[in-house]
């Protein structure tokens, strides 16, 4: 266990590493950092600060995948949680605002919690309903238009700093930290893998199964609900057609970048954030070498091509490829 | 048993919605607005059929959308800027969707992933590939496109069974007769039902994979043809997110997600439902385009609730096997 994290950190640090060194090669100025109006500007904090809305959606979908599932409507909770806090932005308090946005995506998350835990509906379906009507409902509260405002309080949770670090890193890193500290710092986490792991062993063993398997579907729909909530305060409106689009597939690309099987039964936290770094090094340093930006889905298959292979049971160790054959379908 | 049913609860929605449609706009109940939903949904008719397969067989394939806008691209800039006689690009372009769906069953099968994330990576790598082709829309001005939009069979009361509808109706019935009178269409049951129980009765699984994600493929490449022919010009961008359109109009249609049962007849039941949703909201006018999206989604949950309520009055009914109880976590 203490020899496992760092094991399975190193391909994915060395893979940060290469792509930064290779965005640094195509953009010699890309380590550059100064200071201006007390917040620091660069490529990398550049990169930190975009990558912070699959970061925040990663945060909840590894715990998601760790059980097993997935979530699919990340996306749309982000739109719905983004057209919530822009339609309220100009008429009520921060925190009025910020805690509406959160509720919306608790009450997403518990929807999709219920869907899976009690009425047992496979996760991707059970996803794909809010998947397609969530979007649906974002243009419901913003009445079909682009909703913008000037709030600054809530520009500052897109633009803003704290101790020179743009806002949303700073929130980010808290995310990370307190989930890491909730999941790790008690028997959370392993209860998650648990479940994911074998459900029906965990539940004869007295794991909490259900419990768990809402849990972190409520936790996915909070952080999916945050990172709409910034990607709204970055544009200063919400557009509720494109707030999030195809986020969700960056969230699970960046798991399964992070290494978290798909099939479940164990998970990382600081991996799957990687995980979303390394993605978001890849598009800024496509953008910086001039390549059309189109590039940048046909990079993404390649990586996630090679990072899938890497995975794969038959090509990777022996344990891995006992562990999913144990739980191959009967 | 179970699959008539879903089918019988599916065409009772069908039957229903539209009554309800009909009398509060008496004029939806004219061939010429079913002839059109016909056309409107003609692509859609036919990806979902390649999906049917899919997902009878137990997987999903998110790359159709994709597939489809790259075909548009590719048809527009063969016969407008390349010169390619247009019937000598399709069959080049469904020769590539052939290929294209072979190498993500291949990759499926002999590494052992989840289809989900295959085809995720194939839905990044054919719309990235129609962003390298052009990321303009390219005007289709080949006669042969305006004599296929000009052509179309009278019905009575005005509406005009267009070729695509036609080829839509086609492809369906070809696509049932596969699915359910041949071999092929036995064994995609089969893999669906249990993969490694199909292995052990002697059907190459790994063929059969390969061949159900070619047929998918090649269903989305005629799929862009025909959206090509609607749209008569070619876009990276077109289909966007017609992936979850299709796989709704699959599961409306009464296909399990987890495989092992279902129809082609279901199927474009489901993209019936979807078209006369959309229609409704044209009729009305008062409507937006967003609610088409919410009642999709409601119908979806019906649906899902409805399959799930059958299954668990299907265990309760049958014998209980010893000591085996189904966990839903993951089924």
């Amino acid at each position: 266990m203490t020899l496992r994290i760092p094991r399975r950190g190193l391909a994915q640090a060395f893979a940060l590493i290469v792509i930064l060194m290779i965005d640094r090669a195509v953009s010699p100025q890309f380590f550059n950092l100064h200071l201006q109006d007390g917040r620091l500007f660069g490529s990398v904090i550049d990169v930190l600060n975009r990558g912070t809305p699959v970061a925040l959606l990663s945060l909840g979908m590894v715990l998601v995948i760790a059980t097993g599932g997935i979530d699919l409507s990340v996306g749309a909770v982000m739109a719905i949680a983004g057209a919530t806090a822009a339609s309220l932005a100009d008429t009520h308090s921060l925190p009025v605002v910020i805690g509406s946005a959160l509720a919306v995506g608790l009450a997403c998350g518990l929807w999709n919690g219920i869907l899976v835990a009690v009425l047992r509906i496979q996760p991707i379906v059970a996803t794909l309903i809010l998947m397609v009507a969530g979007r649906g409902i974002a243009q419901l509260i913003t009445e079909g238009r682009i909703v913008t405002f000037t709030s600054p309080d809530l520009v500052w949770m897109g633009n803003g700093a704290v101790l020179g670090l743009p806002t949303p890193i700073v929130i980010a890193i808290g995310m990370l930290l307190l989930t890491g500290a909730v999941v790790r710092g008690t028997a959370l986490g392993l209860l998650i893998e648990a479940t994911g792991g074998n459900a029906r062993a965990s539940e004869l063993s007295g794991v909490g199964t259900r419990a768990m398997i809402l849990s972190v579907y409520v936790w996915c729909g909070i952080c999916a609900a945050l990172a709409g909530v910034i990607a709204a305060a970055d544009i200063m409106g919400a557009d509720a057609n494109n707030a999030g689009l195809w986020l969700e597939l960056d969230a699970i690309l960046a798991v399964v970048i992070g290494g978290t099987s798909l099939f479940g039964g164990r998970f990382s936290l600081v991996l799957a954030v990687a995980g979303a770094l390394i993605i978001q090094a890849m598009n800024t340093g496509i953008l910086l070498s001039g390549y059309p930006p189109e590039l940048n889905l046909l990079v993404k298959a390649v990586v996630v091509l090679a990072v899938l292979l890497a995975q794969s049971p038959r090509l990777g160790d022996l344990s891995r490829f006992t562990a999913r054959w144990r739980r191959s379908k009967p | 048993m179970k699959a008539s049913t879903s089918v019988a609860i599916t065409a009772a929605v069908l039957v229903a919605g539209f009554a309800l449609c009909a009398l509060q706009f008496p004029n939806i109940a004219s061939t010429r607005v079913v002839a059109n939903l016909l056309t409107d949904n003609a692509f859609l008719g036919i990806v979902a059929a390649g999906m049917t397969f899919v997902i009878i067989s137990g997987g999903i394939d998110l790359s159709v959308g994709s597939v489809i806008g790259f075909t548009t691209v590719f048809v527009a800039l063969a016969v407008e800027r390349w010169g390619i006689p247009p019937f000598a690009a399709f069959a080049l372009v469904l020769v590539l969707c052939a290929l294209f769906g072979a190498a993500m069953g291949a990759v499926i099968h002999v590494f052992d992933l989840p289809p989900f994330i295959v085809t995720l990576a194939g839905m990044f790598l054919a719309r990235g590939i129609s962003f390298l082709l052009s990321t303009e829309s390219i005007p289709i001005t080949a006669p042969i496109y305006s004599a296929v939009s000009d052509f179309a069979i009278r019905l009575p009361g005005g509406g005009r069974l267009t070729a695509i509808a036609i080829a839509m109706l086609a492809i369906l019935v070809l696509s049932a007769l596969l699915l359910h009178l041949t071999r092929f269409g036995a064994n995609v049951y089969a893999l669906g039902g249990s993969r490694t129980a199909t292995a052990l009765m002697g059907i190459p699984v790994g063929s059969m994979t390969i061949r159900i994600y070619m047929l998918s493929s090649v269903l989305a490449g005629l799929a862009g043809i025909v959206f090509s022919f609607y749209t008569a010009a070619g876009y990276s961008l077109s289909a966007v997110g017609v992936e979850l359109d299709t796989i709704a109009a699959v599961v409306i249609g009464g296909t399990l997600l987890t495989g092992g049962q279902g129809s082609v007849i279901g199927t474009f039941l489901g993209v019936l439902i979807q078209g006369m949703i959309q229609t409704y909201i044209n009729f009305d006018g008062t409507l937006s385009s967003w609610w088409t999206k919410i009642a999709t989604g409601v119908l979806l949950f019906v649906f899902i609730a409805l399959q799930q309520g059958l299954m668990a009055l299907a265990r309760r009914s049958s014998v209980k096997p010893a000591g085996v109880k189904p966990v839903g976590v993951s089924t």
